[in-house]
């Protein structure tokens, strides 16, 4: 086997970086090989297969929220106006550009490509705020956002006044495979992006922003990079929702579809790529699937989401249970299971070499200056045992 | 129509905004956290009001005085909670947990009236039904033009109570802060929790006084906004809660008088949009774009006080 | 032999995994002026904050008139006669004078005793009183410093803590502050001083503990101390 480096500059394959796309490269052989075959039976194809594209839809929404809310730690609660965005503009490219050829990819394609490039527009003139603002104001100007949006769509004759906007669709059965490969492409701009330089210029702006700037991280650029990246792909996310949608309405894209979305990422946990998509598609499998899809049940979605979501948030930050969070962890539990080393081993193990670390250079001090320091912890010590 | 009756229905309609934003201001100004819930408070009033003055015909200052009550219990109930467990966290995590409460309150009523439309029981649909159907109440408002000494001005009695007040809640207020004992010490929490505690101040115990304030102006607004004719529902605070948050922010968050500016001055832009067909379809969206543009220029607000944040 | 006011046993705190304080221990004696003199991050802070409830301790206890301190709430411990002036002052800035003093006697309901009080702060401090009314955040840093100790005092405490008063200050206001601190033990407060400023700590402080790395490793009456050779060349620069 080859060394690495273990300072970790040297970029060398490894294949937990890659598990993510694999396992959705799996899911997808899964479903094409149960459609094809049709050895799921006949409801499979009724009940699953429609649920696949907002699952997809979901998950690039989530993981592009992700960008602004994980990374660089900033809440945006107007990632609907983005899709929104999206949506209409793709959707109507695409019915302009549609010559009644149902499958035209190559439509699709551009309505995707012009969707995303416009909601990044917005992307990056809602980032411009975002410069001066942070916190709860920040998060109250991306919401005023999402509603000059939606109120601005439905007084645009262009489209449709924001009401049923007709949109092409895709009906070919096997159109969950380009849902797939956007995702892939999705996860492998972003996490690529959270993973270089960048990244970790982001989030070292996320934990102290004055900090990052000293070390000279150009604050603006990435800023508005990150604002304008996750638009991108919330505008593509509105492109395929406007394809899997026969008609587009201004009332889909409301702000609480935006905290809809915020749900998924802060429940998958905020940073996690892997979480973001599990949650994403979880919850959105949830909300399509069986009885609990029902009209009926929408408010009971609303109240369990948000109960969990007060809890989950409760508890992973609650000074008061610190504590208990690092008596049962999951990693930990995990730990315990194939006996490694728990989190707060590990923690003492690196407190411990820190302070023999300093102790050592201490000495070394110490020994360099004129030993005065050494006579005085002498001289204490006697003066303790005299005190006894 | 008349610009006079324009500016004194849009002063009235800001005094609504103006109590609200009140609201906000407190709980921001010393609980450092923006209540994103307080709208959904306002809504959960508006249901009290309307049910206890309509179906179980209440005189409507009892009406009105159940709400507030019923308000500040449910303020405080949501702060002991979610708010407190999360004292010291950071704060887009208590943002978070806010934005949860605000879905969860408005939630409540969405499930009752399914299980108004899906149960069996009669009695109970009919029941659940009476609560859930509000109608705008009519019997409360006087629409009446106000008329002194023969003459008729051109505001109803209703928008001109609303402006008084609005008025006198933020003469109360700005008194209660200034004179009281438990005012100034809202003033020591805000600039300094640590050196609240060292005079002794019990920190929570200003923090639940300031939410019962904050609630119970929230169940003010619940009345002041069931007067303008909207009925009850789901996201009856939804809006206006955010509007009037704006107008917090824009008049300078912490600020009391501030936030009355900021409330009159949204409420005036507004009407006054309403009043122009041209622009009536766009009012949310130039009330935000005035929000944002005053955040760009001076995040601090009209009469905030500058602050910088520390490292 | 005089009464023990404040005992500190085996006083740990943490803050994560790093262990600010080690198991300090030590007592201030009524009527004392007691200093805690260290470098740069020895604990100084640290240990007044947990001895005012402001951080909670580890392991160990403070005891103060014979009661237990480690779990009662911070706002409770200034009522039992223990009042605390923070490092960096931390007056209120947006409130006047007047105010800023009427918070130091939160706790109290008398309004006569409340008057005495504030009539001996105005007496120490009478450049306060000429300012009275106006904000205090437009005093200059030795008034708020006087403002801050006259605060504390307001509780009428029968300890004060002090966090490096003289932390910013010209050395002119620097000896006033400490003369100053001289007058609150004649006023019969006992005195528990942090300094990083040693030599004019020990001038007036009765007994001094040398705090280095979250241990104290040096004890004894200023009088020996200041001539401690050791104490000498890392503390006084001579």
């Amino acid at each position: 086997m080859r060394k690495t480096n273990d300072l970790g500059l040297n970029k060398s394959f490894k294949f937990k970086n890659y598990l993510n796309y694999t396992v959705i490269l799996a899911v997808l052989a899964v479903l094409m090989i149960l459609q094809f075959t049709g050895a799921a039976g006949t409801d499979f194809n009724y009940k699953i297969m429609p649920i696949v594209i907002p699952i997809g839809v979901y998950v690039i929404l989530a993981l592009s929220l992700n960008m602004v809310v994980g990374f660089l730690g900033e809440l945006s609660l107007g990632h609907a106006g983005f899709m929104c965005i999206g949506a209409f503009v793709g959707g109507k490219i695409a019915s302009l550009l549609d010559t009644g050829d149902n499958a035209n990819i190559s439509v699709m394609l551009i309505a995707l490509i012009l969707g995303g490039l416009c909601a990044a527009l917005f992307g990056f003139i809602v980032g411009l705020p975002a410069l001066r603002l942070r916190g709860d104001y920040l998060a109250i100007v991306t919401l005023a956002f999402n509603m000059i949006i939606t109120d601005v769509i439905k007084e645009i004759p262009f489209f449709a006044k924001g009401s049923n906007l007709p949109t092409p669709s895709l009906k070919d059965e096997y159109n969950y495979i380009i849902i797939f490969a956007i995702i892939l492409i999705t996860l492998a701009v972003i996490q690529n992006f959270a993973r270089s330089k960048h990244g970790r210029a982001i989030m070292s702006i996320r934990d102290n922003e004055i900090a990052a700037r000293t070390m000279g991280i150009n604050i603006v650029k990435y800023k508005l990079t990150v604002f304008t990246i996750s638009a991108f792909f919330a505008g593509i996310a509105g492109v395929l929702w406007s394809y899997y949608q026969p008609g587009i309405n201004y009332e889909m894209f409301k702000y609480n579809v935006s905290i809809e979305i915020l749900v998924m990422v802060v429940l998958g946990g905020m940073g996690s790529v892997n979480g973001s998509i599990l949650a994403a598609a979880l919850i959105t499998f949830i909300n399509n699937y069986g009885k609990f899809s029902e009209e009926s049940f929408a408010p009971y979605r609303t109240v369990l989401y948000a109960l969990i979501l007060i809890i989950v948030v409760i508890y992973r930050n609650a000074p008061g249970l610190k504590g208990f969070r690092e008596k049962y962890n999951m990693k930990d539990l995990f730990a315990k299971i194939f006996k490694k080393k728990t989190s707060q081993e590990k923690l003492e193990d690196i407190a411990d070499k820190e302070t023999k670390k300093s102790e050592k250079s201490d000495k070394k001090e110490q020994k360099l200056s004129n030993k005065v320091s050494k006579k005085a912890a002498k001289s204490a010590k006697n003066a303790k045992k005299e005190d006894r | 129509m008349d610009f006079l009756e324009t500016l004194l229905n849009g002063l009235s309609l800001g005094g609504t905004y103006a109590i609200i934003a009140l609201g906000y201001t407190m709980v921001y100004g010393i609980a450092k956290m923006l209540n994103f819930a307080h709208g959904d408070i306002i809504m959960v009033g508006s249901y009290i009001i309307w049910f206890t003055f309509l179906r179980l015909d209440c005189h409507p200052s009892i009406s009105i005085a159940l709400a507030i009550i019923c308000c500040v219990i449910l303020g405080i109930v949501i702060e002991r909670l979610a708010y407190r467990p999360l004292r010291g966290a950071p704060s887009l995590a208590v943002l978070i947990t806010a934005i949860g409460v605000s879905s969860l309150l408005q939630g409540l009523p969405a499930i009752l009236d399914t299980i108004s439309k899906s149960s069996n029981n009669s009695a109970l649909k009919e029941k659940l039904s009476g609560i859930l159907n509000p109608l705008p109440i009519q019997d409360m408002v006087h629409t009446n033009k106000l008329v002194l000494f023969g003459v008729e001005f051109p505001i109803s009695i209703s928008a001109l109570v609303t402006i008084l007040i609005t008025v006198a809640t933020m003469i109360a207020l700005t008194v209660f802060i200034k004179k009281s004992k438990t005012g100034k010490a809202m003033v020591a929490v805000s600039e300094n929790r640590d050196a609240a505690l060292l005079m002794g101040i019990h920190i929570n115990k200003i923090i639940v006084v300031t939410f019962a304030i904050g609630s119970a102006l929230a169940g003010v607004a619940a009345t002041l906004m069931l007067t303008k004719g909207t009925p009850a529902s789901p996201s009856f605070g939804a809006l206006p809660g955010i509007v009037a948050f704006s107008a917090a922010v824009i008049g300078g968050i912490g600020s009391i008088p501030g936030a009355a500016l900021g409330g009159f001055l949204i409420g005036i832009l507004e009407t006054f949009c309403n009043a122009n067909s041209a622009l009536s379809p766009y009012r949310n969206a130039i009330v935000f774009s005035v929000l944002i543009i005053i955040l760009l220029f001076k995040p601090s607000g009209i009469l905030g006080n500058p602050r910088r944040e520390k490292v | 032999m005089a009464e023990t006011l404040l005992e500190v046993n085996n006083l740990a705190v943490s803050y994560g995994v790093i262990r600010a304080l080690k198991g300090i221990s030590f007592h201030v004696d009524k009527g004392e002026i007691v200093s805690l003199i260290g470098a740069n991050g020895a604990g100084k802070t640290t240990t007044l904050q947990t001895i005012t409830g402001l951080l909670r301790p580890v392991s160990g206890n403070v005891i103060f008139k014979g009661n237990d301190l480690t779990h009662v709430p911070a706002h409770k411990i200034v009522s039992m006669g223990l009042g605390h002036v923070p490092e960096g002052r931390k007056i209120f800035q947006g409130l006047s004078v007047y105010d800023n003093l009427l918070l130091g006697a939160y706790t109290r309901k008398s309004k006569a005793e409340i008057e005495e009080n504030m009539e001996l702060v105005f007496r120490l401090f009478p450049r306060l009183l000429e300012r009275k009314k106006q904000l205090a955040g437009t005093l200059s840093g030795g008034e708020q410093q006087m403002l801050a100790i006259g605060r504390a005092l307001l509780s009428n405490p029968e300890m004060i803590v002090l966090d490096e008063p003289s932390m910013g200050l010209s050395p002119l206001l620097v000896t006033e502050v400490f003369e100053i601190i001289k007058t609150l033990q004649n006023e019969g407060k006992t005195v528990l001083l942090v300094e990083q400023n040693a030599k004019k700590a020990m001038s007036i402080a009765d007994r001094v503990y040398v705090l280095e790395t979250g241990m104290i490793t040096m004890e004894g009456p200023a009088s020996e101390l200041i001539n401690n050779e050791n104490i000498k060349k890392a503390y006084l620069g001579e």
